[in-house]
């Protein structure tokens, strides 16, 4: 089944022909509408009206995360405010968040994108989805509900958490389609299990989309083994949009639609382009973005592109499975954390050190937690247990303020954790993924 | 012998992460300077543990201890004589609760072989130590 058929079966020739139409009106558009892509232009030597097209992307300067930090809040848009009609926004590596904003256009073009995913892993308007993503400042849920709205189907926004709820309402309200990261869908699993429902044959559930966060072949395996349905991968970030793409029922990559998102794969280190098949940083450039278009945009996230055919009859690159990330970013439970946040948090806090490790474990249940390892300084007073325990208390809670996700916090003798010469490597990831 | 400053006595605390060979490597520390442990406690919480302790030479055995790299902390606790008789603890936890003083923690040793010390950190030593003096129960610097 398709949503768009004509364009998701477009011949590549046409599709590339449509990229450079666009991508020259894009480099036009920001020009003159942006102050800070006319600036990075001319930094660059890159004059619009020398610009032929997909040939000389990659004379365009690089978009990064800290291009939206720097310019926070408004400084990249393109748009006026009053032509915004939604921000989004994460939290940042110093406590600061970036934001994300859509104009009405770029509301309907996210959910057409998703919208074409939801069909090709075969959503249609009998189903009921259950969206267990996070609403609100995070991408995930609205995403999910305006797309799955737009295909017609049932919506049941659940949000993320309540898991019990979540439970008994997919079962009285015959849940067929589920949309959560893959670690909370095992979590819903083994839930369900230990107060005696079997999701495989007490639920109406026959597929599921999961992201946000990375996972494997083995998690698919496991996830349809165990809950009885498809397992599917969702892309996207809230720079981009939020979640856009997703795998057809083939299974073999994730369609990036090529109208709106133009992608290239490059070396992270000197930013060369790398050729199909070849691993490298997945780049961006938004197409038909107005409130917030980005040129170039390095996601950090490493992974290969295939541009054949697929057998679904789609026309569309593919990206496969994100192998990992460029940068230090960690992943917990469906939430980006920098190494350099925490840093942040326990550099405020007297008591303790400067040197920190992060442990990552990913417990049988399929939920992950993360452990902060911190040293106690000269200052800290150790006489009183529960001075002690209020200041792992009192760690605690302001990581989590700044996380919003929740830490185990352990404390350590000076000295006792390891020191680094050269790049700092304080992440553990003991997840199996 | 034990050290006092004006009849108060110094405690050591030192954090312990809770793991095999901790109390072994502070000990150790304590052994090779030749410092006596007079009176020994570990507060246990989880993950860690805070080992309490009165040495007879309390400011060697903090030097060495930072040295080795150990979070220590340097608190001033009363010690008490208590009668050996039923009741002594209850009049002193008495005396101290009708006065509004609360005790924090205490731990017990023997000395001069047939004698009971009790160690308390109380939120107000000054007023602790009047009180307990007046009974002739604080344990203090023999002159």
């Amino acid at each position: 089944m398709f949503w768009n058929p004509r364009i998701e079966r477009m011949p590549q020739k046409e599709i590339e022909e449509y990229q450079e139409r666009k991508l020259r009106a894009l480099i036009h558009n920001v020009y003159n509408h942006s102050a800070f892509y006319r600036r990075k232009f001319k930094e660059a030597g890159v004059n619009p009206w020398d610009f032929s097209g997909r040939k000389d992307l990659h004379k365009l300067p690089f978009t990064k995360k800290q291009d939206l930090r720097d310019n926070y809040p408004f400084g990249m848009f393109a748009v006026p405010i009053s032509q915004i009609v939604r921000f989004h926004a994460s939290s940042g590596t110093t406590g600061k968040p970036t934001v994300v904003g859509y104009t009405a256009n770029d509301i309907e073009c996210w959910a057409e994108s998703l919208c074409r995913g939801l069909v090709s892993c075969g959503v249609s308007r009998d189903d009921v989805i259950q969206i267990s993503y996070g609403y609100g400042l995070f991408t995930g849920g609205l995403g999910f509900h305006y797309a799955a709205e737009k295909v017609g189907a049932t919506v049941l926004p659940t949000s993320a958490g309540n898991t019990a709820r979540q439970i008994e309402l997919m079962k009285d309200l015959k849940t067929t389609v589920i949309a959560c990261t893959p670690s909370y869908m095992l979590y819903l699993a083994e839930y369900a299990y230990k107060n005696g429902v079997s999701l495989k044959d007490e639920t109406e559930l026959k597929l599921g989309i999961f992201g946000a966060e990375p996972w494997s072949e083995e998690t698919r395996k496991r996830i349809e083994e165990k809950v009885g349905i498809d397992a599917y991968d969702v892309y996207g970030t809230s720079e981009l949009s939020g979640p856009l793409f997703t795998e057809c029922t083939e299974k073999c990559g994730v369609h990036i639609w090529a109208d709106h998102f133009l992608i290239e794969i490059v070396d992270p280190d000197t930013g060369e382009q790398l050729s199909e098949g070849e691993k490298g940083e997945l780049v961006v450039t938004t197409l038909s973005k107005e409130a917030l278009p980005l040129i170039r945009w390095r996601t950090g996230d490493v992974t290969l592109m295939e541009n054949e055919k697929c057998a679904c009859g789609r026309t569309h690159p593919r990206i496969m499975r994100i192998l990992g990330r460029t940068d230090d970013m960690i992943i917990v439970r469906g939430v980006n954390v920098f190494p350099s946040q925490i840093e942040h948090v326990l550099m405020q806090i007297p008591e303790v050190g400067e040197h920190y490790m992060i442990l990552l474990d990913r417990k049988d249940d399929g939920l992950d937690v993360m452990t902060v390892q911190v040293e106690l300084s000269e200052k800290a007073e150790v006489d009183k247990v529960s001075d002690m325990l209020e200041l792992e208390r009192k760690i605690t809670e302001k990581l989590k303020s700044v996380l919003n996700v929740t830490a185990k916090v352990e404390v350590v003798n000076p000295g006792t954790l390891q020191r680094f010469e050269g790049k700092a490597k304080r992440v553990i990831d003991r997840r199996k993924i | 012998m034990v050290e006092f400053e004006d009849n108060v006595i110094r405690q050591l605390s030192v954090f312990v992460e809770n793991k095999p060979g901790r109390l072994a490597a502070v000990t150790e520390i304590l052994y090779k300077e030749k410092i006596n442990i007079k009176a020994f406690t570990i507060a246990e919480a989880g993950d860690f543990g805070i080992i309490r302790m009165v040495v007879d030479r309390t400011d060697d055995a903090y030097r060495c201890l930072k040295d080795a790299g150990f979070t220590v902390t340097l608190t001033r606790v009363l010690g008490v004589e208590v009668e050996d008789e039923p009741g002594g603890l209850y009049r002193i936890a008495k005396a101290l609760g009708d006065q509004g003083i609360n005790i924090e923690y205490v731990y017990a040793f023997t000395y001069g072989g047939d004698r009971a010390l009790i160690i308390l950190r109380v939120d107000d030593i000054e007023g602790a130590a009047k009180i307990l003096d007046s009974r002739g129960s604080l344990y203090k610097e023999k002159n």
